[in-house]
């Protein structure tokens, strides 16, 4: 009988659906109407007990009755109940008809709560889900290592500046950039002259001493412009006129702060500057130099 | 006892070996039971392994030195770049099916000068502070970038309102216990889109002997080591971020280099110290890629058309096999 059942189950010995914790008693039984493992709630020691379970989405109500309480595998009754709320309940109440009032009340609270966590769980899914994609740590260990390896072997710094170099060499930077390339184009070009006839060759030579011309006087501008420093590169966009005018006390202060190691064009800077006022005297420094 | 020749040592590290202990073939380090005098015989017999092959090494040079210029070259050490498995996919730069190819896939307009590049920048939800900060130097380094909040919208709402407002790129930059770990990149009217996995994301302030701010002038771009059709793609995505015409004078370059399917990122300014030098200068964030797959449309994770995904099981199956 359901007392006996109850006072060994519930109090004395073990129950293997009762979850103790501090405060409470949880019943772990799947047709707990509660959850709380009382006299009222405990589905092993009600003889006549009902409850709300939901499976894929629909709600069924389970009876047991002591007429069955012989025949464990006919023991809970499944009546399937309508999707709408009111009729549904309208459904349990039916159902219950002459039920004690606490487990059809305790059955509309659980059906109620059934139904509104479903409406969210649809709504949940047509919004975006995150999926959790787990990180494998071997895989993940693998990956770092090889990473490092591979930043090891690309050597960035140097891949770069050649990059920089061969775009520099590829004339992509136009004039901005007036190194004596020419120097080394035309030592090139007289070994090619060399070969081939030799008034070619003086055209060449022309040619390069005209642009040598240009660059002399243009390698002064922007060498000055470099030997500011980065912080001044806003004043690269300012006329080259006053930067001249500045070039003489910004030659002698970058020289003694020896800021950038540009002192090889900064050692060449003196000549340059002589020939820039003095243009009757080219001819005799170019040779020099040359 | 111990079956090699020369003195036993006693207690402690016992004397020092003589110059020629001989290790007869049959004794094995591994025979001595006491751990003291095996550990010390193993050193003895490292050690003059060591001096074999130092003076193998030695007897070869001296050879090499005698035959002069009739010497054998120099054998190239293997390094995995060598003995990387060839990809049929990679690209020959005289291939005229790929520059017709190039000519008109999605990117055409870009290069064709069509289309001024403009970036949505924006994160996952609820972004951190170490990823906000991110994006907002990631925006500094691209130009023509806009930094938006997700507030929780749904890309595929996001992206027709982005073609609307003429963005041609859109980068989602996911983030993972408050550090940035993946990031999407979306050719918007309707472009390809590559996700990626990142990692080792340093901001300007990790970075040591960083320089100023980087300034407002379009960079340069520099894409290394993009061999293959799919490495290709992604070059040009990645090259689709910058607008055409860099300005020199700001003297900043953005890097892009692909080694072993890793892209590396980094940001520099560069000078010209002679025709032979130039000194870099770190700037700006740096991160590493690397690609999990490639999409055919805009992002669309349930019916897009995947052109490639990083299958684990397949790809890594070999070391010396790269995709990039």
């Amino acid at each position: 009988s359901p007392q006996v059942v109850w006072s060994m189950l519930g109090n004395r010995q073990f129950c293997s659906y009762k979850m103790t914790t501090k405060t409470q008693n949880f019943c772990r039984n799947e047709y707990n109407l509660t959850g709380l493992c009382n006299r009222s709630s405990c589905p092993l020691a009600n003889s006549q007990y009902a409850t709300v379970r939901e499976e894929k989405g629909r709600c069924y109500l389970y009876m047991k009755t002591i007429e069955r309480a012989a025949f464990p595998r006919r023991l809970w009754e499944r009546v399937l109940l309508s999707k709408n709320y009111e009729k549904a309940l309208e459904e349990i109440d039916e159902n219950l008809i002459y039920w004690p009032r606490f487990i059809r009340h305790k059955c509309k609270q659980r059906f109620t709560k059934i139904t509104q966590y479903l409406i969210r769980i649809r709504k949940l899914t047509l919004k975006r889900q995150r999926k959790l994609v787990p990180l494998r740590r071997k895989i993940e260990r693998r990956e770092n290592r090889r990473e490092e390896k591979a930043l090891i072997a690309a050597q960035l710094d140097n891949a770069i500046e050649k990059e920089l170099l061969e775009r520099l060499k590829q004339d992509t930077y136009g004039d901005i950039y007036n190194f004596p390339i020419h120097a080394f184009d035309k030592a090139l070009q007289q070994q090619d002259a060399e070969s081939e006839s030799e008034s070619e060759a003086e055209r060449e030579e022309e040619d390069d001493d005209d642009d040598e011309d240009v660059d002399k006087r243009e390698f002064v501008e922007a060498e000055e412009s470099e030997l500011s420093d980065f912080e001044d590169m806003d004043k690269l966009e300012t006329s080259s006129e006053e930067e001249q005018e500045e070039v003489k006390k910004k030659a002698s202060h970058s020289k003694s702060k020896g800021k950038m190691p540009l002192k090889g064009p900064a050692r060449r800077k003196r000549p340059y500057i002589e020939i820039e006022y003095e243009e009757e005297t080219e001819p005799s420094t170019k040779t020099k130099a040359a | 006892a111990g079956e090699g020749s020369g003195p036993v040592p006693g207690d402690g590290s016992g004397p020092p070996a003589p110059e020629r202990v001989l290790f007869p073939p049959t004794f094995s380090v591994s025979e001595i039971k006491n751990k003291q005098r095996r550990h010390f015989m193993f050193l003895r017999w490292k050690q003059q392994q060591r001096k074999e092959k130092l003076a193998l090494k030695k007897k070869r040079r001296k050879e090499r030195e005698a035959l002069g210029d009739k010497a054998p070259p120099k054998a190239v050490p293997k390094t995995i770049e060598n003995q990387r498995v060839y990809d049929e996919t990679t690209v020959d730069p005289n291939d005229e099916e790929v520059a017709f190819d190039e000519a008109t896939d999605e990117f055409a307009p870009y290069f064709n000068r069509q289309t001024v590049p403009k970036i949505l920048i924006t994160t996952s939800d609820r972004p951190r502070g170490r990823t906000v900060r991110f994006c907002e130097q990631l925006a500094t380094v691209i130009p023509n970038s806009h930094v938006y909040y997700r507030r929780g919208l749904a890309l595929k709402r996001i992206i027709p309102q982005c073609i609307a407002r003429d963005f041609t790129d859109l980068i989602v930059i996911n983030e993972d216990r408050k550090i940035p770990n993946g990031l999407v990149l979306s050719h918007l009217p309707d472009g390809p889109t590559a996700h990626f996995r990142m990692s080792s994301v340093r901001l300007r302030k990790e970075i040591k002997r960083k320089g100023k701010e980087p300034t407002e002038h379009v960079p340069e771009v520099i894409l290394n080591n993009f061999t293959t059709r799919l490495g290709h793609s992604i070059g040009r995505m990645f090259a689709a971020l910058f607008p055409h015409d860099p300005q020199f004078i700001g003297r900043q370059v953005a890097t892009f280099h692909n080694q072993r399917d890793y892209i590396f990122f980094r940001f520099h300014r560069y000078i010209f110290k002679s025709e032979k030098k130039v000194g870099i200068q770190e700037l700006g964030p740096r991160f590493t890629l690397k690609l999990r797959s490639l999409q055919k449309g805009t992002f669309d994770s349930k019916f897009g058309e995947y052109e490639w995904i990083h299958k684990r099981r397949e790809m890594d199956t070999s070391r010396r096999k790269f995709h990039l």
